[in-house]
């Protein structure tokens, strides 16, 4: 039933696909337009801090001598880096890994798609309208949210945000979290029931087994995000006070049901990425993975533990001091299953006989960069410190080495991995250099900086500031301005290699799983016959 | 399957637009309650976000139904004869998985609750005229029996007694709506609102998303009943029957922890 290659299919055949490998890439599209999407107003968050005082979200722009009306103020700053965070976390980094995760974990199980095809389907196209919704927020009046991603109250309450922004915002998140809901179960019932006869739980490839632990996340985790949210919603339209000290509420109690989704927000982040670090590193050393049965357990620790630290997000706010140590020791915990992972990577290479391919590079950048993030991460749990560091730079620069060193460069190392099993295509690994260290190069600039603003004491969010930042700020916009431009050459590869890439064999890298055992593309149910694992 | 090319039982549906059709009319969901709360500042009559909302639920049910309706002539295609052993697991983990997070939502608001209650010098606040223990007594003895009639029409359903699960399938619904209007009754007898700080907003919130879902474990009573009376299940077959089962029980362990803390306690 192999569908003909040169088939042209139309947005109707895209619209009603049940298909996870369709699916898969309308996720990695979508991901993509919102990385450029968030990219962008990044970017306007760094020139505007390029210079204290300020330069972009003024009411007039003075180009070349002429006087341009735009009507901006630092109030637009703020949507900035509130929507920056939203497009980041719910409309690229998690769609990335769930497109991933769509395409390949069926293959690696030696399945023919998810467990629920339609529900796949509605899991992809429940978003355009969440995203839809988030973005036609800075349209209305009052504009989008302004008071971070974290959309705390009272600052987002109908008193300080009284237009459309933040009940767009809060759907928006409703619908993006149903999806994640119902994704999870997806995901869940495929791995532990459509894994192939001999693929026992133990034999599942660790990017399997990484996602099996982050759909448990989302399936725990968002429903409460979504309880927090509907209570802000009620709170400001139907005239509930849980939030509202007038009426006995408390908006600390909003900050613990919101962080006890979003720490494992950052897990759902990582973990997925964790498993293709572990696939990429195994692939391009030639080795089997070092300590596979304790990554397994790691993964499944650091999803526990990331479900009972939530708090470190709160230790200014003046909880109990025994509550703080305790959130504190917990989150310090996390950091040994974390160096599992790293010393497994390590030995795997150790050894090995190392290709460094594009992805390859990626994973090995990863493993340095995301070390640091993990160290900050120590200082930052850490509560005498956090009294110190709390909403400055340095907490920017930690989750941007978590996200960006993290879950930005996994992601790029998984494309560079896939790219050929799900095109057909080679990527030009020339390019792909070029991509890499530059990125390398400009992600360091940008963000390494930020550790010293904010041990300086740089307040974060805020569109001024003190001129003794001046010089960092000044390297970080450069940084961030290089990281931007040199995402064209991604997109360059990405659109060259498609059309004038080599042919891809059918496991072009040497790789031992499932997926590279079938064509590039595979067909539409991927085998054949069932595979069986010995 | 009817058609055997595969060496494998999962079912793999064709393309279907059921699904994304639905996805439109929760997105036009979405935009209509946007409309309707912001109406004034966007310009216009409250009613464009009514009739958004309206037609965005009709094209939800639409969708969702047709995609059920699928389901259902997927399920006959099958026959009820013998149970496909794959499909069944996937189905049931999907209904347990889906439960789990239902646990969590209602999760965040107990955990507000309780939150609310031990920040509160006294509880109930002052101005607050609690409600009077009889109705939610009532209320929590019939969700109990419809515990106990549905478990009965299950053993009836395995018995292959079908006029049995069929009656009490009846009956448990019928409670379930009798439930339904004890709690409407009860919300009228109220002299605290939503808006009456936080014993109204947790009250209001708890038990209303609770009749929330109960009022979905009805429906979904009143369509096994129809599926029943259409010669639908076996004995070995009757996955759908069994989730709303679970459902069901689900919505009773809510009830009981609500009759403990909000209530009694
Ligand atoms: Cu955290």
């Amino acid at each position: 039933m192999a569908t003909a290659a040169a088939e042209k299919k139309g947005f109707m055949y895209y619209f009603t696909t049940v298909n996870h490998k369709d699916i898969g890439k309308m996720y990695l599209l979508s991901a993509l337009t919102f990385f450029l999407l968030g990219g962008a107003l990044a970017e306007a968050i760094r020139l505007e801090l390029i210079q204290p005082g300020m330069q972009l979200f003024t009411s007039s722009w003075d180009i070349m001598g002429k006087e341009i009306n735009v009507g901006l103020t630092a109030d637009t700053f703020n949507k900035m880096t509130a929507m920056h965070a939203t497009f980041m976390i719910f409309f690229a980094i998690i769609p990335a890994f769930v497109g991933l995760g769509n395409y390949i974990v069926p293959i690696l199980i030696g399945s023919p798609d998810m467990a629920f095809p339609r529900l796949n389907n509605w899991t992809f196209w429940i978003l355009p309208f969440s995203a839809l919704l988030m973005v036609l927020s800075f349209f209305v009046p009052g504009g989008a949210p302004a008071a971070g991603w974290t959309l705390y109250p009272p600052l987002t309450n109908a008193t300080y945000s009284p237009g459309a922004g933040v009940d767009m915002w809060i759907l928006a998140v409703h619908l993006a979290g149903i999806s994640s809901i119902l994704g999870a179960i997806n995901f869940i019932v495929t791995i532990l029931n459509m894994r192939a006869p001999g693929m026992t739980l133990m034999k599942m490839p660790l990017f399997v087994w990484s996602w099996l632990v982050t759909a448990w996340l989302m399936l725990l985790g968002t429903p409460v995000l979504a309880g927090a949210i509907t209570m802000l919603l009620t709170d400001r339209n139907f005239g509930t006070s849980f939030f509202n000290p007038a009426g006995g509420g408390d908006p600390v109690l909003y900050q613990h049901i919101f962080w006890f989704y979003s720490h494992p927000a950052v897990y759902i982040m990582i973990l997925p990425g964790f498993g293709i670090i572990s696939e990429v590193v195994s692939t391009f050393s030639r080795k089997k993975v070092f300590g596979y049965a304790p990554m397994v357990w790691a993964t499944a620790a650091i999803a526990v533990l990331g479900l009972i630290v939530w708090a470190h997000h709160m230790y200014t706010v003046g909880m109990d001091m025994v509550a703080q140590t305790i959130f504190m020791t917990m989150t310090m915990l996390i950091a040994v299953p974390t160096g599992v992972k790293i010393f497994s990577w390590l030995a795997t290479m150790w050894g090995g006989s190392i290709d460094f391919t594009v992805a390859m590079k990626f994973a090995v950048g990863f493993i340095a960069l995301f070390t640091l993030g993990g160290l900050s991460g120590i200082f930052c749990a850490a509560v005498p410190v956090d009294y110190m560091i709390h909403d400055t730079y340095y907490v920017v620069a930690h989750i941007h080495y978590v996200f960006v060193a993290g879950s930005f460069m996994t992601i790029m190392s998984g494309v560079y991995y896939w790219f050929p099993k799900m095109t057909g295509k080679m990527m030009s690994e020339k390019l792909g250099n070029w991509h890499f260290w530059t990125t390398f190069v400009f992600l360091n600039l940008t963000f390494f900086p930020m550790h010293f603003m904010g041990l300086m004491g740089m307040p974060r969010r805020i569109a001024d500031y003190n001129p003794i930042y001046t010089d960092l700020n000044v390297a970080s916009t450069i940084g961030a301005i290089g990281f931007g431009v040199v995402q064209i050459i991604l997109i360059y590869n990405v659109f060259y290699s498609l059309k004038k890439g080599k042919d891809a064999p059918a496991n072009p890298w040497g790789g031992e799983t499932l997926e590279w055992t079938v064509p590039s593309p595979p067909t539409e149910h991927n085998f054949e016959k069932i595979p069986v694992v010995k | 399957m009817a058609h055997h090319e595969h060496d494998h039982d999962f079912h793999i549906p064709g393309n279907s637009l059921w699904s994304p059709l639905s996805c439109i009319g929760v997105g036009l969901l979405a935009f209509g309650l946007i409309a309707y709360l912001h109406a004034a500042s966007f310009g216009m009559p409250q009613l464009v976000g009514t009739v958004m909302m309206l037609n965005g639920a009709a094209i939800t049910l639409f969708g969702a139904g047709k995609w059920m309706y699928d389901l259902v002539m997927e399920s006959r295609e099958r026959g009820f004869d013998k149970k496909v052993e794959v499909l069944d697991i996937a189905n049931r983990y999907g209904m347990l998985f889906f439960i789990v997070s239902e646990i969590m939502f209602f999760a965040a608001f107990f955990a507000a609750y309780f939150f609310l209650r031990s920040h509160a010098f006294v509880w109930p606040p002052e101005n607050i005229f609690t409600l009077d223990i009889a109705l939610p007594t009532i209320n929590t003895l019939l969700l109990l029996t419809s515990g106990a009639t549905i478990t009965i029409a299950h053993h009836a359903l395995m018995d292959n007694d079908m006029l049995k699960a069929k009656n009490y399938t009846f009956l448990t619904f019928t409670i379930g709506f009798v439930f339904l209007g004890m709690q409407m009754l009860e919300y009228s007898h109220a002299l605290f609102d939503m808006d009456s700080g936080v014993y109204g907003a947790t009250f209001y919130m708890l038990t209303g998303f609770h009749g929330f879902h109960v009022l979905v474990g009805s429906l979904m009573l009143v369509a096994v009943w129809k599926r029943m009376n259409n010669g639908d299940f076996s004995p070995q077959q009757h996955f759908y029957f069994e989730a709303t089962a679970w459902y069901w029980h689900f919505v009773d362990v809510v009830w009981l922890g609500l009759y403990l803390t909000v209530y009694l306690m």
